[in-house]
């Protein structure tokens, strides 16, 4: 027998085995024991616990997971995941568990050291405002004095973000903020107070009530979406849609898989599973990612193109799909899909340009001749059989008008959709090219036919010549093959920008489509942040859509796009907007472009020293030519495009009494006024003081500490407390046209910045007021993902400790304070409200052809709804707005429920709500409760209530004149109850473009591809081509590589690679945490102590041994906008020339002061600034109109530069 | 033959995150309490990397485990219990504080209390130890994604044994993350360092745990285990280490770790072994041999003599079902795809890996090669940018062999399922160059892929 030591040792072991319980070995080597464990209870009491309760994590994150809440003795104790998910089906893995560490850590907050427990507010406010009022003896009017004193006013202003806050009562709290509402609206105008809560989905009732709120005063809620940058513009560009994606189980189903700007891992923590295990069914896994990311671990193959330099990639491999896919060989089932799903049969004309062509138009009906308002929007394309222009079923001009009833569909009939009008005739083409060669012309030919007497050639047929595909007997420069380095598009064109090896190029995309071929079009690209989050970053994704619409994935289960940042699919989204933006009270409600209101009213716009002419194709027509993007931004406010709040330079409660005085229509009357220039936009004068927003709520968010682009600008010109700014402001000949410009900035537009928040943040550090709020374990709410098809509970596992409440209760004590003090001091008032022209609706007509007609330019009269926002007047009660939050309004039976323009009667939905939730005096139902908000939301929703869904659906099928039967489970209803005991799948509902039908994975489009129901853009079809004026001047008509901007050129930074020990220059991007969703858990005790403990930026070495820096030093990172210190993270896996500062470090934790200013460093959002491109501002023409977080200027933020340098390691505090 | 049953665990690390999730629940569950603040019961760390306590692997150094004696037996590395005894008030060979890293936390009320200032207030860091500012220089997953890399990974012991052979560049930069818990041994050098008889192996599913009544706290436990997975609570003065999550298995609830493990990654299994044979398997003369050795005493669980004596043993009829279906002894035998950690320690640890594929290096893609087609998988497997003698070093005592047999069945699992994939008909010839049929590869394709929780645990 085997022994162990030696016989001494043995010997004396051999005795202890006598003295000890259990069984010793015989080799004395080990013990076992059975039984007689006292010592072991102290686990087993730890492990014991009262109540397990259902909730999940809040608004920043797309998990949507359920989580378990373990309480004991009244405290909560820890989480784990629920594993209870529905099946998928047996035949793919299951959703359980669900959940990431951030999430994990989240109890930490409840009793942590930096839970707000109290409401707060900066003392020297209190202080004036208690005195003042008390000789006042008003609250409104002692918030008045202490605004426009200017000493007063300055004190408090330029003590914000510098400790000083004191504890007060929540009623002394509500107080000041309702004088402070008051105040705003009768002096300045309910447009003046703006609120921000991003992304509904992940707490519907959370976001809701505080929306319901700011819109029942009439107030302006700020979009998030393209604010974050995080909507893909080229979305709604090419499906008219704002994002509509697969649910992460249908990954499974791709048989290609590319991560494309998208850390999986870190950012789709609970769903990376799938990835992973697709790859053992034969999943083939590419990713592209500048640094060896924690994806690239899984891939395949990992390509590296440098940042921002993607869409050269994409673009390369569009062109060896379209030569070998279409040119070289015909693959029937592309061809096949891209003639009923796309525009690229559709023609287009060309136009005259010294003396050659360049593509101009849609052919339309009403280019053939046919009359009616509409036939400018029906497109046309040539039948095969015949020859003969056809104007299929399908396109805009069948939506909306009378004629167009039961055709609005994608069926062709007979027809056969000829896609190239090769045959006798060709002519060259001018394209513009930005790779920064030549003239930037590129000459290439297309096929031509005259149809109508127009010179005209199709989608396709441009689409090659972009993309470089030469066909014989075509006139014009091509490459010469894939190994032509110097005319685009071919692989070896990309590979001295992107890095990425043209064969390798070549390789991917061919694998890419075959695979497509191979497998009925389950070929995926799911895209992110690391692509969208660029200035030009819906050309790099128009290039990525070329790629998965081309080879026919678009609308089936595992393939397509798959982008996944932020927003988040509210699955019950009618339900939730009804009551969100309080339109069962009152509409429209003031909807703003978040980017556009920073961009403002933060100054940013004083800074910008290049012209908007920056992005200008060489083909112009001189549209931008010396213009600054801020005028373009009000030339959009004032032809209605986008919204713009505050609207008018004068309140619109008193435009209200004007228009009654004068006894005029509303419409024309302020038209009038604002063509002779009686009556001008805010936006026009954004600094002077009667245009200045007053008021901004933030909950649910931390605006300062994460999404500020410019963060340094909000503190100087928004705030007016201290800020690192060190950019100069434009000179004379930069400046904007149409906007005044006071010599001296304004600093300190806000009379009241107040937040609602558990956690000390950035925004609550510069905060008036902050409110201590519930967490995600404190409160009933609902929460759904695009990630999942479930929408599920958050469940109280404790009341709101200390004096914490809900959002839903702080939203309505502040609604009960304003009530009481607008009754005397408001009482009930006309508010004109000016309305942009909107998606989904017949303003999408306003602008045929696309072609730009500025009133102002003309000398015309603007006609509101066509070349001005429309206007409407609504009448406020504010003596009734508490009670009007707490239950569902009348208009809703009137005028029913509308998403995406279907209209649902909601009457027999209210009714039954009413049984559940109760009626109010008047007989309405009751919002009185959380809960009862939740159930609302539920039941007025098609994904939630099957009746609705199948109302939708035969609503639909009216004006298509297609069968959606059996789509809809009508006989389900879910209930929030349901949504507590466990995940509930959701109901296919028109209000979304897939199906979950019999189990199904939801994939986007997959009923406009089954059903034949028409995309929601000009063809009907997905969009190759963008024929608006705009597109054409920026020279983005078609997909088309552009490169990051030139912060050099622009602003004078140092070019990348500049410098050495004193400080080097690098590209500064900001990405996903893997320690935390934005900047929640970055202060969380559990997520610091896994990573390394406060701010840190990653680098190369090559990077890091210019600049002498070693790993864990201190760094300064400074550039024009401000300034960062951190430590450095030295590391291999980051390529040269490029430094992370992971998306959201703050300032409230281990930041010290900072060498360069001498205070505290800044959030990474320090060193960013807002640069606005303006062909986000497009509206008013089909696709490219507005809806509220469906298209507006991306607040973009990655093609910036820094300088690095080692510091001196001892900081200061 | 004397059969016991032991609990154990699988993690597949070609499908692990990184992500940290198990480390979290657990620390919430189990040791976020003053006196363990560094003490992580399960940690994950990325290799290359210096893992936590850093540089724990070097067994010269830090002298965990067993090793053979000038005559073949076992013997404690760091010395014999006699001499333990002796030295029971001397300082054990431990890592320091330091090793593991100083816990720290923040002034947080900072931000409320600030008085009015002249910037903005900031919650500093403060030591956990001593309560005093501090600067942070090390935690316990420092070099996470390659932090560092230059500067750290060099100091990796696994690294260092393959010295020159890999170089820290961005062009070929390779990492996986390797998550650790107690290995709960069948040889445990803990059980066998504790001089107060303290800690021991669970008879029934072989739980390794503390007394906490008995504990003395010499920490010789910390010393002798060479997976430092024995911690040192300071504030009661005794070990403290991984249960296995026993009042949550007990009642059948898989521990804290797999079931909140958002990869799948975590196999939970009853297997049965001989513990007559467990000494002599340890101390086989070649390292390279302990990988089968540890295999040969596993024991069968649809063997029948093995049944009837672990009948013998009064194992229950319920926990022979329980071994016959354990993913945990399809993994390792049917399936062949799991291997111990470090089985030279010579501790026969209970919790195996299922070692990770990773990306193809360029110069093979750059070639044409394509993972998934069945003609070029073993050439891939051999260009991985992880390198087959990293993974060696690991989990068979450095010879790569098994890692690529390993290997070479994930790759054929994927080429085989791929066709099936795309509709086109199954092709045994794949299944068979690993040496496996079809229906085996399509269990295990379930196993690891669909891993269904019932089959899981």
């Amino acid at each position: 027998m085997a022994s162990t030591d030696g016989p001494l040792s043995d010997a004396l072991l051999q005795f202890g085995r006598y003295l000890r319980p259990g069984k010793v070995s015989p080799d004395l080597r080990t013990l076992h024991q059975i039984g007689g464990r006292q010592g072991d209870v102290f686990y087993r009491d730890r492990w014991s616990h009262d109540k397990v309760v259902r909730s999940t994590h809040g608004v920043n994150c797309t998990g949507s997971c359920s989580w378990k809440v373990y309480v004991k003795d009244g405290v909560i104790t820890w989480e784990a995941q629920q594993t209870d998910y529905p099946s998928v089906g047996g035949d793919r893995p299951e959703y359980e568990p669900r959940g990431c560490p951030r999430g994990a850590a989240f109890s930490w907050y409840t009793y942590s050291p930096t839970r707000v427990r109290f409401p707060y507010a900066r003392g020297v406010l209190v202080e004036m405002y208690r005195e003042a009022k008390a000789r006042l003896g008003d609250p409104v009017a002692a918030w008045a004095e202490i605004t426009t004193d200017p000493d007063k006013r300055r004190r408090y202003q330029t003590a914000r973000g510098k400790g000083g806050l004191v504890r007060v009562t929540w009623d002394e709290a509500t107080e000041i903020i309702a004088a402070a509402h008051v105040h705003t609206i009768k002096t300045h105008g309910p447009d003046r107070v703006a609120g921000f809560s991003p992304i509904p989905a992940m707490s519907m009732t959370s976001h809701a009530v505080g929306a319901r709120f700011v819109s029942l005063i009439g107030g302006s809620m700020l979009s998030f979406y393209d604010w974050y940058a995080d909507l893909p513009v080229a979305s709604p560009q090419v499906f008219g849609d704002q994002t509509d994606v697969p649910e992460s189980a249908d990954w499974w189903d791709a048989a290609y898989l590319m991560l494309w700007g998208s850390n999986v891992p870190v950012t789709r923590t609970p769903d990376a599973h799938y990835m992973a295990e697709a790859r053992y069914r034969g999943q083939k896994v590419v990713v592209l990612s500048p640094d060896y990311n924690d994806a690239a671990k899984f891939a395949d193959e990992w390509l590296a193109p440098h940042p921002g330099t993607d869409g050269a990639l994409a673009m390369a491999m569009g062109h060896v799909i379209l030569k070998e896919f279409f040119v070289e060989r015909s693959t029937p089932a592309f061809l096949d899909y891209v003639k009923r799903f796309t525009d690229l049969p559709f023609l287009v004309r060309l136009r005259e340009r010294d003396g050659g062509f360049v593509p101009d138009k849609f052919l339309t009906a009403a280019d053939l001749g046919q009359e009616g308002k509409e036939a400018a929007f029906a497109t046309v394309l040539l039948d095969a059989r015949t020859g003969e222009p056809v104007v299929p079923n399908g396109s805009l001009g069948f939506r909306y008008s009378e004629e167009g009833q039961g055709r609005w569909n994608l069926d062709l009939g007979e027809v056969d959709p000829l896609l190239t009008a090769l045959g006798a005739e060709a002519v060259p083409v001018a394209l513009p090219r930005f790779d920064g060669h030549g003239d930037g012309v590129l000459e290439r030919g297309v096929p031509v036919r005259r149809v109508g007497g127009h010179l005209v050639t199709t989608v396709y047929d441009l689409m090659l010549a972009q993309y470089g595909v030469a066909r014989d007997g075509l006139p014009g420069r091509w490459p010469t093959g894939y190994d032509d380095a110097d005319e685009p598009y071919t692989p070896a064109w990309q590979e001295p920008l992107t890095s990425v090896p043209a064969a390798a190029a070549a390789r991917i995309a061919r694998e890419f489509a075959r695979n497509a071929e191979d497998s009925g079009g389950r070929s995926m690209i799911i895209m992110g942040a690391g692509t969208n989050h660029w200035f030009h970053s819906d050309t790099i994704y128009r290039s990525f859509l070329a790629l998965t619409t081309l080879t026919g994935c678009q609308g089936v289960n595992g393939g397509g796009w798959a982008h996944y940042v932020g927003q988040e699919k509210c699955r019950p989204v009618t339900g939730w907007a009804q009551l969100a933006f309080g339109l069962d009270w009152s509409r429209p409600p003031r909807q703003m472009i978040g980017t556009a209101f920073w961009y403002l009213h933060t100054d940013q716009w004083r800074y910008d020293t290049y012209s908007a002419d920056v992005v200008s194709s060489p083909l112009a027509n001189g549209t931008f030519a010396g213009k600054a993007t801020a005028d373009l931004l009000s030339q959009s406010a004032r032809l209605g495009w986008m919204p713009s709040y505050p609207t008018f330079d004068r309140n619109p409660l008193d435009l209200a009494d004007e228009v009654a005085a004068a006894g005029a229509e509303p419409g024309p009357y302020v038209a009038g006024q604002v063509a002779r220039g009686e009556l001008g936009f805010a936006c026009e004068d954004p600094d002077a003081p009667q245009n200045w927003p007053r008021v901004l709520t933030v909950w649910r968010a931390n605006l300062l500490g994460s999404s500020a682009k410019g963060n340094e600008y909000f503190l100087r010109h928004l705030l007016g407390t201290d800020s690192a700014v060190r950019a100069e402001e434009a000179a004379p000949d930069q400046r904007p046209d149409s906007l005044t410009w006071p010599e001296e900035a304004p600093r300190g537009k806000l009379d009241l910045l107040l937040s609602l928040d558990f956690r000390m943040t950035s925004t609550t550090l510069f905060s008036d007021i902050v409110l201590p709020a519930a967490t995600w374990y404190e409160k009933h709410d609902l929460s759904s993902t695009d990630m999942h098809p479930f929408v599920h509970a958050f469940t109280p596992a404790i009341d709101p400790p200390w004096q914490t409440r809900t959002d839903f209760a702080a939203f309505h004590a502040i609604a009960r304070s304003f009530s009481r003090l607008a009754k005397t001091h408001l009482g009930t008032r006309k508010d004109v409200v000016a309305v942009p022209l909107l998606h989904d609706t017949p303003d999408e007509l306003a602008t045929p052809h696309g072609a730009v007609r500025d009133w102002r330019e003309t000398g015309d009269t603007p006609v509101p709804g066509r070349d001005f926002p429309k206007i409407v007047v609504v009448e406020r009660d504010y003596g009734a707005v508490a009670d009007k939050m707490a239950a569902l309004g009348p208009l809703l039976d009137r005028l029913g429920a509308t998403t995406k323009g279907l209209t649902y009667d909601v009457s027999g939905e209210i009714a039954r709500l009413g049984r559940i939730n109760g009626v109010t005096a008047d007989g309405r139902p009751s919002l009185a409760t959380d809960v009862n908000m939740c159930e609302a939301i539920l039941a007025l929703s098609g994904t939630t209530n099957g009746h609705l869904a199948a109302q939708g659906f035969a609503t639909l099928a009216r004006r298509t004149g297609t069968s959606f039967d059996g789509l809809a489970d009508e006989h389900k209803q879910i209930t929030f109850a349901d949504t507590q005991t466990r995940p509930v799948p959701v109901i296919t509902s028109p209000e979304w473009s897939g199906s979950e039908t019999g189990g199904r994975r939801y994939s986007a489009f997959t009923v406009n591809v089954e059903h034949r129901k028409p995309w929601h853009t000009l063809t009907g079809r997905q969009h190759f081509y963008l024929d608006h004026d705009w597109m054409h001047e920026a020279g983005e008509a078609l997909p088309v590589y552009r490169p990051p901007l030139n912060m050099t050129a622009m602003f004078g930074e140092p070019g990348i690679g500049e410098g050495g020990e004193a400080g080097i220059t690098v590209r500064y991007l900001t990405p996903h945490s893997k320690w935390s969703i934005h900047s929640e858990y970055q202060d969380n005790l559990l997520m610091l102590t896994l990573s390394r403990g406060g701010p840190t930026i990653w680098m190369s070495p090559a990077d890091a041994a210019k600049a002498k820096i070693a790993d864990n030093d201190w760094v300064e990172a400074v550039n024009r906008n401000g300034v960062v210190v951190a430590r450095a993270v030295v590391s291999h896996r980051m390529p040269e020339g490029t430094v992370y500062m992971y998306h959201a470090q703050e300032r409230v934790v281990d930041v010290p002061k900072t060498e360069a200013s001498g205070r505290r460093g800044g959030i990474h959002n320090s060193l960013t600034r807002l640069l606005v491109k303006p062909t986000h501002l497009i509206g008013g023409y089909a696709q490219l109109s507005f809806a509220f977080n469906y298209l507006g200027p991306t607040g973009n933020q990655r093609d910036e530069v820094t300088v690095i340098r080692r510091r001196s390691q001892e900081v200061d505090y | 033959m004397r059969v016991m049953a032991q609990l154990a665990m699988v993690m597949n690390l070609d499908k692990c995150i990184g992500c940290h999730t198990c480390s979290v629940t657990c620390k919430q569950a189990w040791t976020n309490r003053s006196g363990t603040e560094y003490v992580w019961f399960n940690n994950v760390e990325t290799r290359p990397g210096q893992g936590y306590p850093r540089t724990y692997q070097d067994q010269d150094k830090w002298r965990g485990g067993w090793e053979l004696n000038k005559r073949g037996r076992l013997r404690l590395k760091a010395g014999g219990r006699l001499r333990k005894l002796f030295t029971i008030f001397a300082n054990p060979l431990m890592p320091s504080i330091q090793d593991y890293y100083e816990p720290w936390t923040y002034d947080y009320d900072r931000l409320f209390s600030a008085p009015a200032t002249e910037d903005t207030p900031v919650a500093r860091p403060k030591s956990l130890i001593t309560g005093q500012n501090t600067k942070i220089t090390w935690s316990a997953n420092w070099d996470d994604n390659l932090a560092g890399g230059p500067e750290l990974a060099p100091a990796d012991p696994v690294l260092k044994k393959l010295s020159g052979q890999v170089k820290l560049e961005f062009e070929r930069a390779f990492m996986f993350y390797l998550p650790r818990i107690c290995e709960h041994c069948l040889n445990p050098s803990c059980v066998a360092s504790c001089p107060s008889g303290a800690m021991y192996k669970r008879s029934e599913d072989g739980i390794v745990l503390v007394d906490q009544d008995r504990c003395r706290g010499w920490r010789m436990c910390v010393t002798g285990c060479p997976y430092k997975k024995v911690y040192f609570n300071h504030r009661t003065g005794k070990a403290e280490k991984c249960t296995f999550c026993y009042p949550r298995v007990e009642v059948g609830i898989p521990t804290v770790c797999s079931e909140t493990c958002v990869g799948r990654l975590r196999y939970i299994g009853l297997i049965l072994y001989d513990a007559d044979r467990v000494a002599e398997a340890a101390a086989v003369p070649d390292e390279k041999d302990l990988y089968e050795a540890q295999k040969s005493v596993l024991l069968d669980p649809h063997d029948p003599e093995v049944i009837a004596a672990a009948r013998r043993e009064g194992i229950p009829d319920d926990w022979l079902e329980a071994a016959r279906k354990s993913p945990i002894h399809k993994l390792i035998f049917e399936y062949g795809v799991a291997l111990p950690l470090h089985p030279e320690y010579r501790t026969m640890p209970m919790v195996w890996y299922i070692p990770p594929l990773s990306p193809v290096v360029d110069v093979l893609a750059n070639t044409g090669h394509d993972g998934e087609d069945a003609g070029n998988l073993f050439g891939a497997i051999d260009a991985l940018r992880i390198p087959i003698g990293y993974l060696a070093e690991l989990f068979t005592a450095g010879d790569p062999e098994p890692v690529k047999a390993v290997l070479r069945r994930l790759a054929a699992m994927r080429s085989y399922m791929r066709r099936l994939n795309l509709g086109q008909k199954s092709d045994e010839s794949i299944a068979d160059a690993v040496g496996m049929t079809g229906d085996q590869i399509e269990g295990m394709h379930r196993l690891l892929a669909l891993a269904p929780y019932a089959e899981r645990y």
